[in-house]
């Protein structure tokens, strides 16, 4: 019972990682379940890489090297980069066809 | 260490909910309101985990930079989204039973894992102690010096997706007419007025 407890209060990598690992799988999920729906999609990316950013950081401060950090940083540079180019994309693609609708997004397939 | 303990599990607890909730919402807006509240609780992992600085960028950046940009997509884009979620739960069991499989496999190998004896001595750049060096100080001075390649390649990075966003959604309609400011300056005499004799009593035809 008493290392239950301390199992449960002490917050180790493993906690942090774990989340990571939730927040991870929730968004690769999202990809699955809304299929149709590019900006939930979009959506899902983030969440993906907010899950790396968490996973990079807890390495960075539980063994003590800050490189981490910084690769985190150039992570959130790329999440945002995609972002706007993503949205930039769908709503040039929404002008032109009137819907953002995957499975309407097949003009190459030829 | 227990007040520690509680904030991560309602930081963590919040943030995983919302990321639940963004998934799940029917309505986008919705989605990208949880969105933020999955980042600021995030963002106070961070804080927990010592990096306060990204915990600020990433409310900064995130909040007030990207969930933003979708909000306003979102509530521009004429789009019938209750529509778009038909077919949902014909995706569910797939994507139940393949995020399953992951997440079971990710938390095997978080549970089984163990740092290396070699860890120790591959760091290249220890974290300084908080009280004489604050995160913020002690990540630029590791950002402007060893990796300064990498700061320039992210600045690369975001001016060619600004420039990128700007052509794509750059839009001129065909028929306005815009205010070109050498033609108005090049007007001369001879192409400004025209002068016409009218005959007096008649007027113009």
């Amino acid at each position: 019972m008493n290392t239950a407890m301390n199992a449960a209060t002490t917050i180790g990598l493993g906690h942090y990682l774990s989340v990571a690992a939730i927040v991870f799988t929730l968004g690769v999920l999202g990809i699955f379940l809304n299929r149709k729906n590019v900006v939930i999609i979009l959506m899902s990316i983030e969440l993906i890489l907010l899950a790396v950013n968490i996973n990079l950081v807890a390495f960075s401060s539980f063994l003590g090297d800050i490189v981490g950090q910084v690769y985190a940083l150039i992570v959130l540079t790329v999440a945002a980069a995609e972002a706007a180019i993503g949205l930039a994309i769908l709503v040039a693609y929404f002008r032109n066809r009137g819907s953002i609708a995957v499975e309407d997004i097949d003009l190459l397939k030829g | 260490m227990l007040l520690h303990a509680i904030f991560f599990y309602l930081f963590a607890g919040v943030t995983v909910a919302s990321a639940v909730m963004v998934i799940a919402a029917r309505n986008p807006v919705h989605s990208v309101l949880f969105l933020i509240l999955a980042f600021v609780n995030a963002a106070g992992l961070f804080v927990l985990m010592g990096a306060e600085f990204l915990a600020w960028i990433l409310i900064i950046v995130y909040v007030g930079a990207v969930a933003l940009l979708f909000l306003s997509v979102v509530m521009m884009l004429d789009v019938d989204f209750t529509a778009l979620r038909r077919g949902v739960l014909s995706y569910l069991p797939v994507g139940v039973l393949i995020g399953a499989v992951l997440l079971v496999e990710l938390l095997i190998i978080v549970g089984a894992w163990v740092v290396g004896p070699d860890v120790a001595k591959a760091i290249t750049a220890p974290i300084p102690p908080p009280a004489q060096v604050s995160n913020t100080q002690a990540l630029g001075l590791v950002l402007y010096t060893n990796y300064i390649y990498f700061f320039q390649t992210a600045g690369i990075i975001l001016l060619v997706a600004m420039i990128g966003a700007i052509v794509l959604t750059l839009h001129h309609k065909p028929n306005v007419r815009r205010q070109i400011i050498a033609h108005q300056v090049a007007r001369s005499k001879a192409t400004a007025i025209e002068i016409v004799k009218v005959k007096s009593g008649q007027g113009l035809p």
